[in-house]
C-alpha cells in the first residue's frame, strides 16, 4: 500500500515540477515579449547579476573545500608504515603544495576575471589582444620546471620501489582468487616452491603446489591474516587463479595486480608494528589491511586480509607456530597428476 | 574571380546539390534516412541525450546504495523490479552491471557519439563552407550504425543474467569467464557487438569529418582562418580513426576467447572446481590493446569540448581568442602525446617497471600544452566585455573543472603515487572532473550556443541560469568530496564503502556525495523542459544572436540541405575579428574582405 502511493506520489511530484518549469517559462516569455526584451540573449542585468554569482560561487568552492579539510583531514590514511611510503608521503605533500597553489591562484583569476570584465554600461568595449609571444612562453616554461622537479623526484622513487630486493629479503607468495587472500611463507629455505595450477585441490592443496619438489615442503600455507616482521625486507609474490585480483596496501602505500598466468612481484619495508601504530593513533582497534583494488565479481568489496606487522620475535614465535602445507607422508611421493 | 574558380572545383557538387533543389522528400527521407549534416547531428544529440539521462538514472541508483547500503529504496525497486533489487535492496552483480553500463554510455554514447556526432556534423560543413559532409552516404550510415549500437547497449540492461558488469574497461578473464560473474554471459556478448559497432560509427564518421575538413573547405579558409572548432574537431577525428580500431581487434580477439576456446587473454584459470584448458596468453595483452584506445579516447572526449570552450569564450568575451597558434599547436602536441601514454593506467598491472617510468615522463608532459590552454582562455577573458549568456557560464565552469581535475592528474600520472591511490575514489574524482564534467559542460554550452542553428529558437536564459548553477555546483558537490574517499584509501567499485571499519566514519562523505547527485540529475529536467520547449514555442532567434563571425551565421536561420541558397560563401579573414579597432562592429564576419593593410591574425598570431 505504502510503496503504491509513494510510487504514485514519485509520478505526481516529477509531473508537477515539469508543468511548474513550463508555466514559469511561458510566464517569463509573455513577460518579455510584452516589455520588449530578449529572451535568450544576456543583457546588462544579467551580466551584472552572474558575474557576481561567479565570484560568490568561487567564495564558496574554496570554503567547501576548506571544510572537506578541515572535518576529514583526520579519517584520511595515517602516515606511511613502509621505508618507500615515507618518500612517497614527501612527494605528495610537494605534490600538494603545487597543486594548491596553483589552483586557488589560477580559479581565483577564472572567476574575478568573470566578474571583472562583465559586459556592463562601464565596459562596452573588449581589449583586442590575440597574441603575446613572451607571456605564452611563460606559461610553457614555468609548468615545465615545475613537472622536471616532479618526475625527477618521481621516478627516483619509482626506480627504488621497483629494484630488485635485498638477498635476505622475507620471501612470500599472496595468492588471490574469489573472494580470499591466501598467504604462503617460503620456510627456512627462503624459496618459494613450483606450483601448477592444474594440480589445485581445494582441500588439500589449494595453491597448486609440487609434492616432490623439496622446495614446497617447508613451505607454510596461512589464511585469515598475513603477519610481516618490522624493520625487514619482504618480499612478495603475487598470484592469482580465476579472475585478475588487485593486491592494495594502503598504508605501505604500494599496490600491484595479481594477475592469473604469471607472476607480480613487490618489495618493501615495514617500519612500525601494529602494536606501535596502535598506540600513535590512539586506537586499539586499529588494523593494517590488505584489500582488493581490481573488481573481481560480486563478492569483491569483501575481498580484504587483515595484516599485522610484529616485532621480529613475535613474527618467528607465529610463523613457528604454523605447519608446513605437506607432512612427511608427502615427501618424495612423485606427484602423478604433474606428469601428465 | 575567385567565386568562379571556386564554381569550377565545385561542379560535381553543384549536380548533386541540384538534385536536393526538388523538395519532393517524404517524411522518411527527410527525418529518418536523413543525409542532410544537420539533421544527422540532431540525431545524434537525441539518441546521446536519451543514453545519458538513461545512464544518470544509473548513477543515482548506484549512489543511493552507497550512501544507504542495506537500506531498503522504494526507488530501487521501481527501476530494478525483484530480480535485481529484491525488497528495494540492490543485488551486488547488478551494482557492477550499473556501474559498468553507467561508464560505456558516458564515455563513448555521450562523449564520443554525442559530443563529435552533434558538434562535427552540425559544424563542420557550416563552418568551412560546404553544402555537406563529403560523403552525405556514409555520414548516413555512421548515425544509424550508432544507433544500432546504442539499441543493443541499451537492451542488454533487460536481459536475464544481467548486463556486461566487469567495469567499463571489461579486463579478462572476469570479462570472459561467465562462471566469475553473471554479468560475463549474454551481458558481455551484447556489450562485445555494440561496441564493435560503434566502432564502425566512429570511423564512418571520423573519415568523413577528415575528408571534408581537408577537402571541402570554401574558397579562402586557410587552415590558419578555420575556427577552433573546427581544428578540434579535426584533430578528434583524426585520434579516433588510428586508436578505435585497436577496440576493435582487441574486442574480436575477447570474443575468440569467449566462443571459440582460444588464448589470447587468458592463462592457468582454475575456476568452479576446474582448470581451465588455456595458456599462455596475457591479461596485460588486453590492457595494452585496450587503453591504447582508452587513452586517446579520453582526448577524443576532451578535444571537441576545447573546440567549444575556445570558440564561445572568444564570442561571448567580444574578444580574439587568445595564442590562436599556441592553441592549435597545444591540441596537436596532446593529440601526439595521446598516443605515447596509455601505459599510465597500468602502473599497476605488472609490466616492466622500465616501461612505467617512460609513461611517466610522457603523461607529465601533457601537463605543458594543457597549462598553456588554460592559461590562453583565462589571458581571453581579461579585459574582455563579456557576456554571460548560458553558454558562456558553461564554458566558463569547464575551464575552472579542467584546471581542478587537470591538477590532481600530476599526482596519478607520478607512477610512485599512483600506486598509493590507484583504483580508488580519488581516480575516480579525478577524471569525473577534468574529463567528464568539462566535456559534459562544454556540450551544454555548444547546444546553448547553437540552439539557434538547429532550430531556429533561442532558448530561455533565465532557466539557462538556474540549469548551470544547479549543475555546477552539484557537479563539484558530487566530485570534490570523493577525492577524500580515495586519500583514505577507498576503493572503487565496491559495492559498500563502510566493510572497512575505518572507511565508516566516511560515510558522510557518501551521503554528501549521493544528495548533491541526486539534485544535480533532477536539476537536468529544467534543461529537458527548456530544450523541447524552446524547440516548438520558443522566440524566433535572428540570424546572427551572438554576433559571430564564423560562416555557419551566413546561412538563412535554419538552411535547408545545400546550407547556401546562392553561391557559397568566400572567405576573407579568420574566425576571431571581435573589438578589432578601426571597426564598425564589434565583429568582423569571416566574409568581409580585407582593407588596405589589415593584419591577418590567423597568420600572423
Amino acid at each position: 500500500m505504502s510503496h503504491v502511493l509513494i510510487k504514485y506520489s514519485v509520478y505526481l511530484a516529477v509531473f508537477l515540477l515539469i508543468v511548474l518549469i513550463y508555466q514559469l517559462m511561458r510566464i517569463y516569455q509573455l513577460s518579455s515579449e510584452l516589455k520588449g526584451k530578449n529572451i535568450g540573449i544576456a543583457d546588462d542585468k544579467d551580466n551584472n547579476r552572474q558575474g557576481v554569482g561567479m565570484v560568490l560561487f568561487m567564495l564558496g568552492f574554496f570554503a567547501f573545500l576548506i571544510w572537506l579539510i578541515i572535518r576529514f583531514k583526520h579519517d584520511l590514511l595515517p602516515p606511511a608504515v613502509s621505508d618507500v611510503g615515507k618518500t612517497s608521503d614527501n612527494l605528495f605533500m610537494l605534490n600538494w603544495v603545487i597543486i594548491f597553489v596553483v589552483f586557488f591562484i589560477t580559479t581565483a583569476i577564472l572567476f574575478y576575471f568573470g566578474y571583472k570584465y562583465r559586459r556592463n554600461e562601464n565596459n562596452k568595449t573588449a581589449y583586442f589582444y590575440p597574441h603575446n609571444d613572451k607571456l605564452e612562453l611563460i606559461w610553457t616554461v614555468v609548468p615545465s620546471i615545475a613537472l622536471a622537479v616532479i618526475i625527477i623526484y618521481g621516478l627516483s622513487l619509482w626506480g627504488k620501489m621497483t629494484s630488485k630486493p635485498g638477498p635476505d629479503a622475507l620471501k612470500l607468495q599472496i595468492y588471490a582468487k574469489q573472494f580470499d587472500f591466501t598467504i604462503r611463507y617460503a620456510g627456512k629455505d627462503n624459496k618459494l616452491g613450483p606450483t601448477n595450477y592444474k594440480l589445485i585441490d581445494d582441500a588439500s592443496n589449494p595453491l597448486g603446489m609440487y609434492k616432490d619438489s623439496a622446495a614446497c615442503w617447508d613451505d607454510v600455507v596461512v589464511r585469515g591474516e598475513m603477519h610481516l616482521p618490522v624493520n625487514r625486507e619482504v618480499y612478495i609474490q603475487c598470484n592469482a587463479r580465476d579472475v585478475m585480483h588487485g593486491m592494495y596496501l594502503p598504508h605501505f602505500r604500494t599496490q600491484i595486480n595479481c594477475v592469473p598466468g604469471m607472476s607480480t612481484f613487490m618489495h618493501f619495508t615495514p617500519t612500525e608494528t601494529t602494536a606501535e601504530m596502535r598506540k600513535q593513533l590512539n586506537d586499539s582497534t586499529f588494523d593494517y589491511i590488505l584489500i582488493c583494488n581490481r573488481v573481481c565479481g560480486a563478492g569483491h568489496y569483501n575481498m580484504f586480509l587483515k595484516v599485522v606487522v610484529d616485532s621480529p620475535d613475535e613474527f618467528n614465535k607465529w610463523l613457528g607456530s604454523k605447519k608446513p602445507q605437506f607432512g612427511d607422508a608427502d615427501k618424495g611421493t612423485v606427484n602423478q597428476t604433474a606428469m601428465k | 574571380m575567385e567565386t568562379h574558380a571556386h564554381e569550377i572545383t565545385h561542379t560535381a557538387e553543384h549536380t548533386e546539390h541540384h538534385h536536393h533543389e526538388h523538395p519532393k522528400l517524404s517524411f522518411i527521407e527527410k527525418y529518418v534516412f536523413s543525409m542532410d549534416h544537420k539533421i544527422i547531428s540532431k540525431q545524434f544529440l537525441f539518441t546521446a541525450m536519451f543514453m545519458a539521462f538513461a545512464a544518470a538514472i544509473m548513477s543515482v541508483l548506484f549512489r543511493i546504495q552507497l550512501a544507504w547500503p542495506g537500506h531498503s529504496s522504494s526507488v530501487m525497486h521501481y527501476f530494478l523490479g525483484d530480480r535485481w533489487a529484491k525488497g528495494g535492496i540492490l543485488d551486488p552483480n547488478m551494482y557492477l552491471g550499473l556501474i559498468t553500463i553507467h561508464g560505456t554510455i558516458m564515455v563513448f554514447f555521450l562523449l564520443t557519439g554525442g559530443l563529435s556526432g552533434t558538434f562535427a556534423n552540425l559544424l563542420i560543413p557550416l563552418q568551412v563552407g560546404a553544402r555537406d559532409m563529403a560523403s552525405p552516404m556514409m555520414n548516413m550510415l555512421s548515425y544509424w550504425f550508432f544507433f544500432i549500437s546504442s539499441l543493443i547497449m541499451f537492451i542488454s540492461l533487460f536481459i536475464e543474467t544481467g548486463p556486461a558488469s566487469a567495469g567499463w574497461t571489461i579486463y579478462p578473464p572476469l570479462s570472459v569467464l561467465p562462471q566469475a560473474i553473471p554479468g560475463s554471459g549474454l551481458g558481455m556478448t551484447l556489450w562485445l557487438t555494440s561496441i564493435a559497432l560503434f566502432v564502425v560509427s566512429s570511423l564512418l564518421g571520423g573519415l568523413n569529418y577528415i575528408v571534408t575538413v581537408i577537402n571541402l573547405r570554401t574558397v579562402g579558409m586557410k587552415m590558419t582562418r578555420l575556427p577552433l572548432t573546427i581544428w578540434a574537431l579535426l584533430i578528434t577525428a583524426v585520434l579516433g580513426v588510428l586508436s578505435f580500431p585497436v577496440l576493435f581487434g582487441a574486442a574480436i580477439l575477447m570474443i575468440f576467447d569467449r566462443t571459440f576456446g582460444t588464448s589470447f587473454y587468458l592463462s592457468d584459470i582454475y575456476i568452479g572446481g576446474q582448470a581451465l584448458s588455456q595458456t599462455g596468453g596475457s591479461p596485460i595483452l588486453f590492457e595494452h590493446l585496450f587503453w591504447f584506445l582508452g587513452h586517446p579516447e579520453v582526448y577524443i572526449v576532451i578535444m571537441p569540448a576545447f573546440g567549444l570552450m575556445s570558440e564561445i569564450i572568444s564570442i561571448n568575451a567580444r574578444k580574439p581568442i587568445f595564442g590562436y597558434r599556441a592553441m592549435i599547436g597545444s591540441m596537436l602536441s596532446i593529440a601526439f602525446l595521446a598516443f605515447i601514454v596509455w601505459g599510465h593506467h597500468m602502473f599497476v598491472s605488472g609490466m616492466n617497471p622500465f616501461l612505467g617510468s617512460v609513461f611517466v615522463f610522457t603523461t607529465l608532459l601533457i601537463a605543458i600544452p594543457s597549462a598553456v590552454k588554460a592559461f590562453n582562455y583565462i589571458t581571453t577573458l581579461w579585459k574582455g566585455s563579456i557576456s554571460f549568456n548560458p553558454q558562456l557560464l558553461f564554458v566558463v565552469g569547464a575551464v575552472s573543472t579542467f584546471i581542478s581535475g587537470g591538477l590532481t592528474g600530476i599526482i596519478l600520472a607520478d607512477s610512485a603515487l599512483d600506486v598509493a591511490v590507484h583504483g580508488t575514489y580519488f581516480v575516480v574524482a579525478h577524471f569525473h572532473i577534468v574529463m567528464g564534467l568539462s566535456a559534459v559542460l562544454a556540450m551544454f554550452g555548444g547546444v546553448y550556443h547553437w540552439f539557434p542553428k538547429m532550430f531556429g529558437k533561442l532558448m530561455n536564459k533565465k532557466m539557462g541560469y538556474w540549469h548551470f548553477w544547479l549543475t555546477f555546483i552539484c557537479a563539484y558537490g558530487v566530485f570534490l568530496p570523493m577525492h577524500f574517499l580515495g586519500l583514505a584509501g577507498v576503493p572503487r567499485r565496491y559495492y559498500t564503502n563502510d566493510a572497512f571499519a575505518p572507511w565508516a566514519k566516511l560515510q558522510d562523505i557518501n551521503i554528501i556525495v549521493t544528495i548533491f547527485a541526486i539534485v544535480g540529475v533532477l536539476s537536468q529536467i529544467i534543461f529537458f523542459v527548456n530544450f523541447f520547449y524552446s524547440m516548438f514555442k520558443g522566440t524566433k532567434s535572428d540570424e546572427n544572436p551572438w554576433r559571430a563571425n564564423t560562416l555557419e551565421w551566413t546561412t538563412p536561420l535554419v538552411p535547408e540541405h545545400g546550407n547556401w541558397p546562392g553561391p557559397l560563401p568566400v572567405v576573407h579573414r579568420w574566425a576571431y575579428d571581435y573589438s578589432k579597432p578601426g571597426k564598425e562592429h564589434d565583429f568582423v564576419p569571416q566574409t568581409v574582405p580585407m582593407e588596405e593593410g589589415e593584419l591577418d591574425e590567423g597568420e600572423h598570431s
